[in-house]
């Protein structure tokens, strides 16, 4: 038995030693480094390593969470007994218990051994050449605020009173930048990245174009006029909605009523052609893991298929509470949070049509490239939004000028009925969770400008 | 300093980072530890406690910096950390100045939160879960949730600076959903400080009925407008304006790369003259307040803007170096895994002379943002947006009907400048403010304030 797991063993011995009927234990160990370029020269480099353990202990019905940093055999105690006590102050719910242990399937191919064997002068310069691409993409395109490179492998094991066991390893990597491009008497910011298990599938002149691209597509750009048109959401836009979607078909939201979705279950919630899946397993997806947060094998769930919803997503304690099992979606950030309901990988399905049928279906619109605000312009319980945007014009079905400081609003439901189609090809997109999707045609949007 | 780190050790390890040459050297002790519990369908429940310490050791050479953090406080690791940073410097060993130490005074907190039984705290909820829910029969769902933390920091760098300081907040959030048919809303508030339980001895279930009365406000909302109209905005909260629309901009990281529309701009006239500004890390009890920035500067009042002119940039220490001027004290880092960066720690527009009814009476046709749900920005380009979660139409110089899912959108620049009368109601609130991947908790403050014309951008069609 790994070192993790011993930790995790004995935490949970010692949290049912401290008087809890139950206790479940994540340990997680993760090392990385990030570096920062900014004008040619490495801004900063960052070596850090951090190990935790996070217990959850049940009284009878009662949950009580505690994590900590000290995995001496007497911190690991120290956190157990907290946990135990914490659980004393909580109230009692029928429905909140240990997961059941499952057979844990292994998944091959989370761990890149190619991050350990890259020096960090490698990782430098491959954040320098994603900075030199853009700056040298276009005498308009003036600096790159930032370009970062980072990777991290983590190490997770878990435990529990009830026999759950499992460890395992997985590593992520990801380069992105922030170019500035000037023009017409503004600057204008573009972003560019790419993700990847390992240092050696990131390709820094793809994300450095990326960048000085969207950067310099925005020279010039002004407020669009009022009204309600044809939308086209780039990759990372609809991203940014699936993931807000995701959170709505969280079973707890749903059976706690602060969901759009609740009560919906079989239902028609979407036009026949936005179909959505979340997938713990997908062997591309950042999020992939064996098993959850609480030890239950990840899986894939479809959500919206047909147009129809399907399922929500559940971890052990909503499950419970209506009767079905887990969709292994526990998720946890980190051992010092409780799990809670998330979605792993959420999928969007692809379509047919390539972005050029897209917009040319679209004709007169707009083709929004950012949204700005997610955070305050969305009511998550009511799906009511209003988020500010930018992006290009669309005339006669090909991209026109560039506009910004508009905004688009609208319901969660009401957008997807109105998506009309979606992109052939997907993206991995780190918004909104971890998220695949092609860009998608909504067939009308109000839009707040000029 | 709080038993984090001994002099002796910290010396030790800045001599171990400058080992490798570099001009300047840090290291940053913690201790946090935190508890935080909620009621939901009237349970207490999610009762969590944590605990956790640890390192982080910088090293400074030309314009990099060298950093590496572990977790616990043991010397062995922490030294281990400073040979890390180290690692990738080549250049001559450099001698850390022997080490002084300055003990500052923490800000005062007369009841620990950690000496109060948790039950007091899931009573304290519940008395909120009552009070909310009787606001009325359409109160759906309510959820409350307290939440403190305490954070001992010690400071050691190559300049021969020793310090540290012991930080408590804390906070608590209500949150109501109410339901007419097929109407649903939501209301929300929060009250916070850097103070200890005292905090609460008030009559901490106001913020309960006033987020039930939010939410219950909301279901006679219209659906926002949509177009460019005069926006009053309220106290409080509403200085999420400000802190968005020109507080990041004037961190000095942005201005230092171009990355701010407020490059250049210093001396200049950005306002009107009615407007003045501060970042002030020393307001007493205020949630952004530390007795020292996490470099060890002490916190001061920094004045940003002065009847319309704007006076400083906010500067950790590698930005104030650069420029040639002294930190402002803004050096905040979210804990020992992070670097400091500039940050604002309580931003306000000071007060003016209009009065809020005033200001509203004067308007034919706008918007009243009474609150926000929280703001973003873009320093570089200076776009900005805001969500608002509490927002009328005013109609012939009166406040009318509640309104849904408005947002504000705009450019620092014209929205600063649009700003014609400043309220005499000031108040400050709470926010956790992320950049760079850090969160840290800031304090933002105002009177009622009007802006000539703002985009808002609503549903209505």
């Amino acid at each position: 038995m790994s070192e993790l797991s011993t930790v995790a063993r004995r935490a949970v011995e010692a949290a049912t030693g401290a008087g809890a009927s139950d206790a479940e234990a994540y340990v997680s160990r993760e090392s990385g480094r990030e570096v920062r370029v900014h004008g040619g020269e490495v801004e900063s480099l960052t070596a850090a390593t951090q190990t935790g353990v996070g217990v959850r202990a049940w009284v009878g019905h009662r949950v009580g969470y505690a994590y900590g940093t000290d995995l001496s055999e007497a911190g690991v105690a120290a956190i157990a007994a907290r946990a135990a006590e914490a659980a004393e102050v909580a109230d009692e719910d029928e429905f909140a218990a240990p997961a059941e242990p499952a057979e844990l399937e292994a998944l091959a191919g989370l761990s890149d051994p190619s991050i350990a064997e890259w020096e960090t002068g490698q990782a430098a310069e491959l954040a320098l050449r994603v900075e030199r691409t853009a700056l040298d993409s276009d005498p308009r395109l003036v600096a790159v605020e930032t370009a970062v490179y980072a990777d991290a492998d983590e190490r997770v094991a878990i435990a529990s009173s009830a026999g759950v066991a499992g460890e395992y390893e997985s590593s992520t990597c990801y380069a992105y930048l922030q170019a500035l491009a000037e023009g017409e008497g503004a600057r204008e910011t573009g972003l560019g990245f790419g993700l990847a298990r390992g240092p050696r599938e990131l390709d820094p002149v793809a994300i450095g174009a990326e960048g000085a691209e969207r950067a310099l597509a925005m020279i010039g750009a002004g407020k669009p006029p009022s009204r309600s048109c044809p939308v086209v959401l780039d990759e990372t836009v609809a991203a940014s909605f699936a993931g807000l979607i995701g959170g709505g078909l969280s079973a707890k939201a749903v059976q706690r009523g602060r969901s759009p979705f609740a009560g919906k279950l079989g239902e028609e919630v979407a036009s026949e052609a936005f179909a959505l899946h979340d997938d713990g397993r997908d062997p591309e997806g950042p999020a992939s893991a064996p098993f959850d947060g609480e030890g239950v094998p990840r899986r894939r769930t479809a959500l919206i298929e047909d147009g129809r919803l399907r399922s929500y997503l559940y971890d052990t304690y909503t499950a419970n509470r209506e009767g079905t099992t887990s969709t292994g979606s526990a998720a946890r950030q980190g051992y010092r949070s409780l799990p809670s309901v998330s979605t792993s990988n959420l999928m969007v399905a692809p379509g047919s049509h390539s972005l050029g049928q897209l917009l040319a279906e679209a004709g007169e619109g707009i083709y929004v490239t950012d949204v700005a605000g997610l955070h305050s312009g969305v009511n998550p319980v009511t799906g009511v939004f209003s988020v500010g945007a930018s992006g290009r014009t669309i005339r006669n079905g090909q991209l026109a000028e560039p506009v910004r400081e508009f905004t688009i609003a609208g319901e969660l439901l009401a957008m997807l009925g109105a998506v009309s189609a979606a992109g052939a090809e997907p993206r991995w997109v780190p918004f909104g969770g971890s998220v695949s999707t092609p860009p998608l045609l909504i067939a009308e949007m109000a839009i707040s400008g000029s | 300093m709080s038993g984090l780190i001994d002099q002796g050790v910290a010396e030790r390890v800045l001599a171990r980072a400058l080992a490798n040459g570099g001009r300047f050297a840090e290291v940053f002790a913690e201790r946090r530890r935190g508890q935080t519990l909620a009621i939901d369908e009237s349970r207490i429940e999610s009762v969590q406690s944590g605990a956790e310490e640890g390192a982080g050791v910088r090293v400074v050479d030309g314009n990099t910096t060298y950093f590496a953090h572990v977790d616990g406080l043991d010397p062995a690791e922490i030294e281990r950390a400073a040979d890390e940073a180290a690692a990738a410097l080549s250049a001559e060993r450099r001698e850390p100045r022997p080490l002084q130490a300055r003990e500052v005074a923490p800000l005062p907190i007369e009841s620990r939160p950690e000496d109060v039984p948790a039950q007091r705290k899931a009573e304290m909820l519940r008395e909120l879960n009552e009070r909310g829910r009787a606001k009325g029969s359409e109160i759906a769902q309510f959820t409350a949730s307290y939440a403190e933390a305490r954070r001992e920091v010690a400071v050691a760098n190559s300049d021969g600076l020793f310090t540290g300081d012991d930080r408590t907040r804390v906070r608590i959030g209500a949150q109501a959903v109410a339901r007419r048919g097929d109407a649903v809303e939501t209301g929300a508030e929060t009250l916070g400080a850097h103070r200890g339980f005292e905090l609460l001895e008030d009559d901490p279930g106001q913020i309960a009925e006033q987020a039930a009365a939010k939410a219950l406000t909301l279901l006679d909302a219209v659906p926002a407008p949509s177009g460019s109209m005069p926006v009053v905005v309220g106290g409080g909260f509403g200085g999420v304006l400000f802190h968005e629309m020109t507080g990041h901009g004037l961190e000095a990281d942005h201005i230092q790369k171009g990355a701010s529309v407020y490059v250049g701009k210093l001396g200049e006239q950005v306002a009107e003259p009615l407007l003045n500004a501060y970042d002030d890390g020393r307001l007493p009890g205020e949630w952004g307040s530390d007795a020292i920035d996490d470099e060890g500067q002490p916190t001061q009042m920094t004045k940003v803007i002065e009847d319309g002119r704007l006076t400083s940039y906010l500067y950790d220490r590698l930005t104030a170096d650069r420029a040639g001027v002294e930190s402002t004290g803004n050096g905040r880092r979210e804990s020992f895994r992070h670097l400091p960066i500039p940050r604002m720690t309580n931003t306000y527009i000071a007060p003016g002379d209009a009065t809020p009814e005033g200001m509203i009476a004067e308007v034919e046709r706008g918007f009243y943002a009474v609150s926000f749900g929280g703001g973003q920005v873009d320093p570089a380009t200076g776009d900005f947006v805001f969500g608002v979660s509490e927002g009328y139409l005013i109609e012939g110089g009166k406040v009318t009907s509640p309104c849904r899912g408005a947002t504000l959108i705009g450019n620092c620049l014209d929205a600063l400048a649009a700003i014609d009368a400043v309220g005499d109601d000031f108040f400050m609130k709470t926010g956790i403010c992320g950049k760079g991947g850090q969160k840290v908790p800031v304090g933002t403050g105002q009177g009622h304030v009007r802006v000539r014309a703002m985009t808002v951008g609503g549903t209505e069609r």
